[in-house]
């Protein structure tokens, strides 16, 4: 393959911005670290923005990074710090929430 | 214009705020009547005319392209009445019994009573799982159109769109307009089929002008189009990298790390189905969808269907039976309200409608439903991205355990029982339970929906079971 693959790591962005970069920016903590969105991004967004990926599965532990984008197929649901589950496709970032993306047994 | 003579004894509640909700909310205020509007987005415009997070400036023409002229004027519609109706955004319907709502707002639950009800639900993408297609960077057409509308934000760098229909080549459209790399567009049906629906397309010829135009448009632009494929896989780890197909020259892979795809859409029925109305099999839908008669009613008196949360055929569509199902109300609260003059609106719209069901049929016959996909699927292949449930589990559920009703399938392999509650999986589940009996594929039977219709919060849950307590008390 060629090195468009071999450079793409888990780390990378999903998404990829292409226009309205002048909004507000806002921070929030994803795993613990600080990292960037901006006002209008939904969680979805932010989170993608800063990795590939929004949550583990229960079953298998392996990545997911929601499929319909529109509140149908519920895959997008992630955890906040404080236990609080939420669909990342229809809520909006807010600074200073605290995501947490990692299966239990990494956090 | 006349006016209603009992308004007070008419509650009409609309779900959904979409064409079809809005020019039915439009419709009935029009002739004196105030209906509550119960909308599971933000803002009004459903998911076609889904408008950005204010912090957005995007142009109406940037957003919606040749639709905005459309698109602005559903908006303004909906802001226009915003006096006389009762707008109920971020509220999802979760239940339904007989004059009743039950909805969640902000994480509480209530009680919406109704006298007429018009479900106006809209869709999703109809999805037909291929290996891989839970990796990150896999998203479903409309998904991928969301993000770009909603979020300024393609799915990923090197996009790849992949399945049939008219929103596989927009959306391709879209995305490489707004400066996309779009790598690929990869099409199941075939140019013969497209070729032979063109007499049928005419039937509309400024959409089958449009659609020739995006077709075209790629071309020019230097975007691949392949024809006739079977997708085979998505592949990477923990992410897509790559996507392979086959078509006549065999064998074909390409470096992407987004794929979007989808195979037309899919009504989304649950609110129909928990009422109790009746449904039919629908041959060009491949799917069971709420019986309605051709002036909006369904088979329950009082509750009217319009949109493609009854029967996919397009926005505009959506618009014509969205104003039918409130006129249609009108009629019934009310006999002798109709004017001559909207008596004879009311005999256009259906006749309209009717026109654009021939252009409909001709969709069908362009981007066909790929008839040998669930022969084709391998028994690896997860077809219930919930509960991750196979392709081969499922044929071992018909095969040996001789179960040939999907919902007896759901029962014993758990395809269909997960968050989604099968609106991404059940098309595909009975595409293979029909295939492996060697049945007809409405003759499996179709899922029966549940509530919560959507996943609610445990808290709205137990506010729930404390007012049922009071009500015993």
């Amino acid at each position: 393959m060629t090195d468009f693959n071999e450079t793409k790591r888990l780390s990378d962005p999903q998404l990829l911005r292409l226009g309205e970069t002048t909004r507000e920016p806002l921070s929030f903590l994803l795993n613990g670290r600080s990292v960037q969105a901006l006002k209008g991004d939904t969680v979805l967004t932010a989170l993608l923005m800063n990795q590939s990926h929004l949550r583990m599965t229960e079953l298998d532990n392996k990545p997911r990074a929601g499929f319909c984008l529109m509140g149908a197929c519920q895959d997008c649901w992630i955890t906040l710090a404080g236990g609080e589950r939420l669909r990342a496709c229809t809520t909006f970032i807010v600074s200073g929430m605290h995501i947490k993306t990692l299966a239990g047994d990494q956090e | 214009m006349s006016q209603i003579s009992n308004p007070e004894s008419c509650i009409p509640v609309i779900v959904g705020a979409g064409p079809a909700g809005v020019r039915a909310a439009q419709t009935l205020v029009r002739h004196g009547l105030h209906p509550v509007v119960i909308d599971e987005s933000a803002a009004w415009g459903g998911q076609i005319y889904r408008r950005q997070p204010k912090e957005f400036k995007r142009s109406a023409q940037q957003l919606y392209g040749f639709e905005a002229a459309r698109a602005e004027s559903i908006h303004q519609a909906m802001s226009e009445i915003q006096g006389q109706i009762d707008y109920r955004p971020d509220t999802l319907v979760w239940n339904a019994e007989d004059r009743q709502l039950d909805t969640l707002h902000a994480g509480v639950t209530s009680v919406t009573p109704y006298t007429h009800l018009i479900i106006a639900t809209g869709a999703t993408d109809l999805v037909l799982p291929f290996e891989g297609w839970t990796l990150p960077g896999v998203y479903s057409l409309g998904g991928a159109q969301v993000s770009l509308k909603f979020q300024a934000c393609a799915i990923g760098q090197r996009v790849v769109f992949m399945g049939t229909g008219p929103l596989l080549y927009l959306v391709a459209y879209q995305y490489a307009r707004a400066g996309a790399q779009v790598v690929a567009v990869l099409d199941t049906a075939s140019l013969v089929d497209q070729i032979t629906a063109t007499p049928r397309l005419l039937n509309k010829p400024a959409l089958f002008a449009k659609g020739v135009y995006y077709v075209a448009w790629l071309r020019t632009h230097g975007v691949p189009i392949y024809r006739s494929i079977q997708p085979i896989a998505a592949r990477g780890e923990g992410r897509v990298t790559s996507v392979t197909w086959r078509d006549k020259q065999g064998e074909h892979t390409l470096d992407c790390d987004a794929i979007g795809f989808g195979y037309g859409l899919r009504s989304e029925t649950q609110l129909a189905d928990i009422l109790g109305v009746k449904f039919q099999y629908d041959q060009a839908q491949r799917a069971s969808i709420p019986i309605r008669d051709e002036a909006g009613r369904s088979s329950i008196a009082g509750v009217y269907l319009a949109g493609d949360g009854a029967s996919i055929m397009g926005a505009e569509a959506s618009e014509l039976a969205g104003e039918l199902a409130a006129l249609t109300l009108l009629e019934d609260v009310d006999k002798q309200y109709l004017s001559p003059a909207a008596h004879q609106h009311l005999k256009s719209l259906k006749s309209r409608l009717a026109h654009i069901s021939q252009f409909r049929s001709g969709l069908e016959r362009a981007f066909p439903f790929p008839a040998h996909w669930a022969k084709q699927i391998t028994n690896e292949v997860i077809i219930c991205r919930c509960e991750q449930i196979t392709a081969g589990e499922i044929r071992k559920a018909v095969t040996e355990l001789n179960a040939l009703d999907l919902n007896r399938v759901k029962a014993l392999t758990r395809v269909g029982m997960g968050r989604c509650q099968a609106r991404m999986c059940a098309a595909a589940a009975a595409e293979i339970v029909a295939a492996c009996a060697g049945i007809q594929i409405n003759s499996v039977s179709r899922l029966r929906g549940q509530a919560p219709i959507k996943p609610i919060p445990f808290i709205a849950d137990a506010q729930v079971i404390s007012s049922l307590k009071r009500g015993e008390q």
